[in-house]
């Protein structure tokens, strides 16, 4: 039953992909493209040369840690819909330190980058101390929390960080994440040491689920609170610490846009969908660290690549999101797929 | 002959392991049917082949001599067969109505649900079977035995011909044993036939006909129940002679171990269950709780432990005070606890044998060192207590839910007993199991005695109580009534004592 539950957790995402990628390609044979030259362009534009390659990674680095954000709080069976908020916050903050403060690199970077992460966690602690003392539901403190972040976090960059501008400056040196080697391989690509850190982090994921005992607490809560609490565990206190290493993976994210691929923050019209979509790659990810990894970087790769889509082979970039929403359609239907690996098993006996 | 049920030569495989080789049953017209079988010899399994939850890799199932196939629980319905199960599947927020037509739900020429036909059908139902169900209830407001009527509701509205019944009796009281016992004589004679699982011979012996016997999945046969007793039956389905009579030596008490003054509990609704309690237990006796459930049993165990707030009163644990301690401190004071709800509290289903086994000793030394866990010292450990327990499982790797009831019982009885704590506190703790496990466990329990643990027995089984126990308290609305010596009392004194009448100087009963 486990093996067979652990091949299932691999077979029903691939099989999702490989689905939605065969509608993405009936969409565009219905709408009169060629979807060989419309693939063949997604590809060019993510893998085309090194400097869409740097882009790609560049683009997976946030998506990666919203995943983790996502992923991490459902082992303890909390929703958290507030990536995308703490992504935000996380960005502000870290580009706060990055401005204000003056110290060497080695002091400099890591604090920007913990800020952010604080602040992220700090915005998963509120919905986590709530849905702990009062059980108020998570999802809905954390889309309200969402707002607030972005309202506060616009107001804070024009009052604050600016004077009445939609800019901040550029970050200091000392705290950037940028890599003039890196980008001298990469054609000048935005790419820059992010990456490092994301796959760090997933590994701390892992290394926390897997290995210690808090992961055992975590996931004890999130199977039976009941029998967690006969137990001995704290519940509350471990609904609260998986909303706040969620929200500090969130944060992270937005420390990377900010020290790594901006270098400032600008105010928002809107969400920057990064912690959305984190919740779509953690379900692709069937929200175990490596699974996080790879669908991280298959929508870097179908977000990059779109963008070819258009002039290489005129494909509207709309047709993209359609497959990306496909392919979460068939992965949240993974029940349709199952079955039907159970079927094909039992007669193939 | 007519047979309104056939399983001939049925074969089921789980990975790594066979539940059931080449078993056959055959269900008359018209009889209550027992199906004894241990722990694991795949009671459960088979009856969910015949109700189309597992499918047979061999073997023919005939419903009224017609050979069918039942892929799935629609067909067992459309062909009359009804479950109830061993652990139910209500809809807790829902009514009982809104459960019974749940997944059949009657429309009215608009499409729309039609609730009133529904419940007026469901109404008249419950009383021509006498199961006085309330409609209208919510499930998560009545007590499990009604729950489980409304689980017969359930499959006689939906035409049951056949009713499955998988260890009915391990969650009722004596009292509503008895009520369960008239209300399937009454399917009998509305014309059922009934499949009954049950791990109390007793009851074979009361309602059943015949008696089909599996052992470690294989079929041992089929006997009249009229021309058997408990003794044959114990030893066709252990393969050995079974004790009935635990054999113990006189206790020694000696410390005080649990000491509880004055206690007053509360529930979720601010209704005080625990009413000013008085309790000793000493080290080295078995003290037995009898009552009648619902008399704050259930409130005082988990006072004692930690899961529910004292409101006042206090409990002492070898003289140092526990009283509203956080489970987790109860627990390293020395207190062990069999929970009576083995799914709610017990286990963590979705974890496997081995993570269950250290549920409550996970941070602690050698299971885990710096908060890093050691997986190697959690499955040794969990090894040695199934190897010592006899839980039956593939591996200690396997998930606690694909166990059978009676060996998650026995894992959380192992890892309880195990720690071998100053104070255990059982709940129940032979629920679902098998006699010869159950003659295991008591053994344990005295075991545990002889080496001056203080053992606190709660159950609703008088048996048990008058077998293991040193001493009796007996409880009555939330106080204990009287202290009485088993071989100084009879079934029928106790049953008074529970009914609350008073016990004079002379140890006479009288209302
Ligand atoms: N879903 C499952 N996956 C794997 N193994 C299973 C599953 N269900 C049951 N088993 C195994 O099949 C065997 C028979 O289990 P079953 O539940 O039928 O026993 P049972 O006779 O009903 O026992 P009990 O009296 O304890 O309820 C057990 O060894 C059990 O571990
Ligand atoms: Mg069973």
């Amino acid at each position: 039953m486990t093996s067979n539950n652990k091949l299932f957790g691999v077979l029903v995402p691939v099989i999702s992909v490989i689905i939605g990628l065969l509608a993405g390609a009936v969409i565009m044979l219905l709408s009169g493209h060629n979807p060989v030259e419309g693939y063949a362009a997604l590809w060019a534009g993510a893998f085309g040369d090194s400097y869409t390659i740097g882009e790609t990674i560049r683009r997976t680095t946030p998506l990666i840690l919203t995943g983790l954000a996502v992923a991490f709080a459902f082992k303890t069976g909390l929703f958290n819909i507030g990536a995308e908020g703490q992504v935000i916050v996380g960005w502000l903050a870290a580009v706060w330190v990055g401005l204000a403060i003056d110290a060497p690199m080695i002091i400099h970077l890591p604090l920007a980058i913990l800020a952010g992460a604080a602040a992220g966690g700090l915005w998963g602690f509120l919905p986590g101390l709530l849905k702990a003392k009062l059980g108020v539901h998570e999802v809905i403190i954390t889309i309200m929390m969402n707002y607030i972040a972005l309202f506060v976090t616009n107001e804070i960059i024009r009052n604050v960080l600016t004077e009445q501008e939609t800019t901040t400056g550029t970050i200091a040196d000392t705290a950037s994440l940028a890599s003039d080697w890196l980008q001298s391989i990469t054609f000048y690509s935005r790419v820059h040491y992010g990456i490092l850190i994301a796959l760090f982090a997933a590994f701390i994921m892992w290394f926390i689920i897997e290995r210690t005992t808090y992961g055992y607490e975590l996931k004890s809560v999130g199977f039976n609170s009941h029998a967690s609490n006969y137990a001995g565990m704290n519940v509350s206190k471990n609904i609260i610490l998986s909303m706040v290493i969620g929200g500090a993976f969130a944060g992270l994210a937005g420390a990377m846009e900010g020290l790594g691929t901006y270098g400032t923050i600008s105010v928002m019209s809107g969400f920057t969908n990064l912690g959305f979509d984190g919740i779509a790659v953690a379900l692709l990810g069937s929200n175990n660290a490596f699974g996080v990894v790879l669908a991280g970087l298959l929508f870097g790769v179908l977000k990059e690549g779109a963008g070819e889509m258009p002039t290489a082979a005129g494909v509207p970039t709309e047709l993209v999101d359609i497959i990306i929403a496909l392919i979460i359609f068939f992965v949240a239907s993974s029940y349709i797929i199952r079955w039907a690996l159970l079927r094909f098993k039992k007669e193939g006996k | 002959m007519d047979y309104a049920i056939e399983m001939l030569n049925i074969r089921k495989e789980f990975p790594g392991i066979v539940a059931n080789d080449n078993i056959t049953i055959q269900l008359k017209k018209g009889e209550i049917h027992a199906l004894l079988g241990e722990n694991g010899a795949g009671k459960s399994t088979l009856m969910n082949v015949l109700f189309g939850l597992y499918q047979p890799e061999k073997g023919e199932i005939r419903v009224n001599g017609k050979t069918v196939k039942i892929t799935n629980p629609n067909i067992a319905n459309d062909l009359g067969i009804g479950m109830v199960h061993q652990h139910f599947m209500l809809v807790e927020p829902f009514t009982v109505t809104q459960n019974i037509i749940l997944g059949s739900e009657p429309k009215n020429k608009f499409g729309k649900i039609d609730i009133a036909t529904a419940r007026k059908e469901i109404q008249e139902l419950s009383d021509r079977y006498g199961l006085k169900v309330n409609p209208d209830a919510k499930i998560s407001e009545i007590s499990v035995g009604m729950q489980q009527r409304v689980e017969i509701l359930k499959t006689l509205y939906r035409g049951a011909e056949v009713l499955i019944f998988d260890e009915p009796t391990a969650v009722l009281t004596p009292q509503e044993i008895n009520e369960l016992i008239e209300i399937m004589r009454a399917l009998i004679n509305e014309g059922k036939s009934i499949i009954l699982i049950t791990h109390k011979l007793k009851e074979i012996m009361e309602v059943c006909d015949r008696c089909t016997v599996i052992r470690k999945g294989k079929g041992i046969g089929t006997v009249d129940v009229s021309e058997t007793n408990t003794n044959e039956l114990a030893s066709l389905m252990v393969g050995r002679e079974v004790n009935f009579k635990t054999e113990k030596i006189a206790a020694m008490p000696e410390d005080t171990v649990l000491s509880i003054q004055d206690l007053y509990v509360r529930d979720a609704r601010k209704v005080d269950l625990v009413k000013g309690l008085n309790l000793e237990v000493r080290s080295g006796e078995i003290v037995g709780i009898a009552g009648v459930d619902g008399n704050g049993q259930s409130e005082l165990v988990e006072a004692i432990t930690g899961l529910t707030k004292v409101k006042s009163g206090s409990i002492k644990l070898s003289g140092k005070d526990i009283t509203n301690l956080s489970p987790r401190k109860i627990t390293e004071s020395g207190v062990g606890h069999i929970p009576q709800d083995r799914h709610k509290y017990g286990l963590v289903l979705d974890y496997s044998i081995g993570e269950n086994i250290v549920l409550q000793t996970y941070y602690q030394k050698p299971y885990s060192k710096a908060k890093v866990l050691s997986y190697k010292e959690i499955f040794d450990k969990a090894k040695q207590i199934i190897e010592e327990y006899d839980v039956r499982t593939p591996s200690v790797y396997t998930k606690a839910r694909a166990l059978s009831g009676g060996n998650q019982q026995k894992a959380i009885i192992g890892r309880e007993v195990d720690r071998s704590p100053q104070l255990l506190i059982a709940t129940q703790p032979t629920r679902g199991l098998d006699v010869g496990a159950i003659e295991f466990i008591h053994k344990k329990l005295i075991e545990e005695r002889d080496k001056g643990r203080a053992i606190l027995l709660v159950s609703f089984e008088l048996d048990e109580i008058m077998n293991v126990s040193d001493r009796i308290a007996v409880m009555f609305d939330g106080k204990v009534v009287a202290n009485v010596k088993p071989e100084e009392t009879t079934e029928q004194e106790l049953g008074l004592l529970m009914a609350g009448s008073q016990v004079n100087k002379a140890g006479e009963t009288s209302r």
